[in-house]
């Protein structure tokens, strides 16, 4: 059963990707663009669900290990006018490094404590970024010289690609054996330990492997963008955006969680006419999905399938 | 003089503080609920007081009964309409609900921020204050108003404190927090010692968010950083202890205040953060807190 929902899951991810991927031939470049930022979004709360849904870890601040790839890349490109490619995979690598930080401590207290401190690290982040304006910009933002390519339609695909792979990564990942000693990890720790699993190394890693694709995603963002600002990548209420984007889609499906982030980013800009009543509607229903459908679009559509 | 000015208004800040992160840590001790649409609550309260002083022109002390009475309705909403659906939702594991709740609470207090924005628009609002005028204490002229928020704040403290230890239903209150299962075997229904607290934690919220209004003024914007001071604080004293935030509350206004009179205004939340971060490493469960 499970191997018939998983090959069933797969063509219909792959039809998907496939439609996603001819898009540029005959849509505007104005959704390519809104698209592309979406796929992006996509990452960082797939990421997201990795460490909550299997690590069973509400980790606040996604937008620590974003930022934290976001402007390292950024800076680095900035001020020394290092190669995009270079920056990119050094963001990738400081996200991973400060997720080490951030979780070495953290993770030996738990519930809300954890998600407290993860908070904190993005309200110093912010700080940071404020205070060391000559480097970062402060608040008007970071302007970086370098794109990876103007073309709407190239980059589009390249969001595309580097969607579909970490979601493969990650949705693989949590599917293994490893991914399951994971949840069982999150879902009662001391059962798990007692079956001889390290659980502190395996919550390590999910924390590494999250931080490292929020990291990438961060990293990629900026250079599509052109710029750094708080507001983009390490905000309270990006991360906001990332958790609720998880929770939407289903939580413990990875794949969810894309869908969740690019109907709040395609939702979001449907509603623009609206004005200041967006959010408000945004906001709404993603309530509404949590009271009513709290598997999410994913997991109320998988449950279906499985009492069918 | 400016020693005294610190210890003058970092006492104002501490106690509204105080009263804003009291009810937070009687909600989470009681029912074990992290409500992050507190900010949205207090901002709520004071934009009531405003428009119902300032556009309807009800008077200064009706506009913050009304706004007392905004935040009491607001949190008895989000109680009904958020928490317990999610409470008592067969479809959420157990070990899932406080995500849920955190969630929840989140979308819902975005949900009053976006609301007042549109009603409000998110310009600063300052609430008329109770009194007025200029007072000198020790050199240093000090607003009336201030005075009297500290002056209430502590009052309503202490008044709280008098319902919790004194009376049968804050006894009540008091047991649920220690053993919720022990409260219900004696024959007390729990939901409603959770109304009474989300009643108690209203009227707080509401209370703190008036004052606020009136002592620096809110605007929608203010939803998020109230939100995060009141968690912050909580979790520095420990979560769900009441003395704890209460001194919690202390150091981070002093702290604030230091930094905003002696450094720079820009620099006013990094000590209390860095504070907060040195806790956490050190003794995760908060100053009081239990584990």
């Amino acid at each position: 059963m499970a191997g018939f929902l998983t090959s069933r899951l797969f063509f219909v991810s792959l039809a998907l990707v496939i439609i996603a991927a001819t898009l540029p031939l005959y849509v505007s470049g104005y959704v390519l663009g809104l698209l592309t930022v979406a796929f992006y979004f996509g990452v960082f709360a797939m990421a997201w669900d990795l460490l909550f849904g299997f690590a069973g870890e509400v980790n606040f601040g996604p937008t620590f290990l974003i930022g934290v790839g976001a402007y390292t890349a950024g800076i680095l490109n900035a001020q020394f006018g290092w190669s995009v490619y270079l920056c990119i995979v050094l963001g990738a690598l400081a996200s991973v490094i400060a997720g080490l930080v951030l979780a070495l401590p953290a993770l030996r207290v738990r519930g809300p404590y954890f998600g407290l401190t993860t908070l904190v690290a993005v309200l110093m982040l912010q700080n940071f970024v404020v205070v060391f304006a000559d480097l970062t910009g402060g608040e008007i933002g970071l302007t970086i010289p370098d794109v990876i390519t103007i073309n709407a339609g190239a980059n589009y695909w390249i969001a595309l690609g580097f969607m579909t792979i970490s979601a493969a990564i990650l949705y693989g990942l949590s599917q293994s054996p490893v991914g399951l000693v994971l949840q069982a990890s999150g879902q009662d720790p001391v059962q798990a330990g007692a079956l001889g699993f390290n659980i502190v190394k395996h919550k390590l890693a999910a924390f590494i492997v999250s931080a490292f694709f929020s990291g990438l995603s961060g990293a990629l963002l900026v250079f599509y963008f052109g710029t750094a600002s708080v507001g983009t990548v390490v905000d309270v209420a990006v991360g906001v955006n990332v958790i609720v984007s998880a929770v939407l889609g289903g939580r413990r499906t990875v794949l969810g969680a894309a869908l969740g982030a690019i109907f709040l980013i395609v939702a979001g800009e449907f509603l623009r006419p609206t004005g200041e009543l967006a959010t408000f509607i945004v906001s709404a229903v993603a309530l509404l999905v949590v009271l009513f459908f709290p598997g999410g679009f994913l997991g109320a559509a998988l449950s279906r399938e499985a009492r069918s | 003089m400016r020693a005294f000015q610190i210890l003058i208004d970092g006492f104002a800040i501490s106690a509204l503080y105080a009263l804003g992160a009291t009810g937070f840590t009687l909600i989470f001790g009681v029912s074990g609920v992290l409500n992050l649409s507190h900010g949205a609550i207090m901002v709520a309260a004071a934009v009531a007081a405003w428009a119902a002083a300032s556009i309807l022109g009800v008077g200064t002390y009706a506009g913050a009964l009304i706004g007392v009475g905004v935040a009491l309705l607001t949190a008895f909403l989000t109680y009904f309409a958020v928490v317990k659906p999610i409470q008592d939702s067969r479809r959420i594991p157990n070990e899932e609900k406080e995500i849920f709740v955190l969630t929840g609470t989140l979308l819902w207090g975005i949900m009053i921020q976006e609301l007042i924005a549109y009603f409000f628009t998110n310009n600063a609002k300052t609430v008329l204050p109770i009194v007025e005028g200029v007072v000198d204490i020790l050199g240093v002229r000090t607003p009336t108003n201030e005075i009297f928020t500290a002056i209430v704040c502590c009052l309503v403290i202490a008044l709280l404190w008098l319902l919790v230890n004194r009376t049968r239903t804050g006894k009540a209150v008091l047991a649920a927090s220690m053993n919720p299962r022990g409260v219900t075997l004696l024959g007390l229904e729990l939901t409603n010692i959770y109304i009474v607290v989300w009643a108690i934690y209203g009227i707080l919220a509401g209370i703190a968010g008036v004052l606020l209004g009136m002592f620096l003024g809110v605007s929608s914007y203010s939803v998020g950083p109230l939100t995060a001071s009141a968690f912050s604080i909580v979790v520095l004293g420990g979560l769900g202890s009441v003395s704890g935030s209460l001194i919690a509350a202390f150091v981070v206004g002093y702290l604030e205040t230091l930094t905003a009179y002696l450094v720079s205004p820009a620099y006013r939340t990094i000590p209390a953060l860095l504070l907060l971060v040195f806790v956490m490493y050190i003794r995760p469960q908060g100053l009081l807190g239990r584990r």
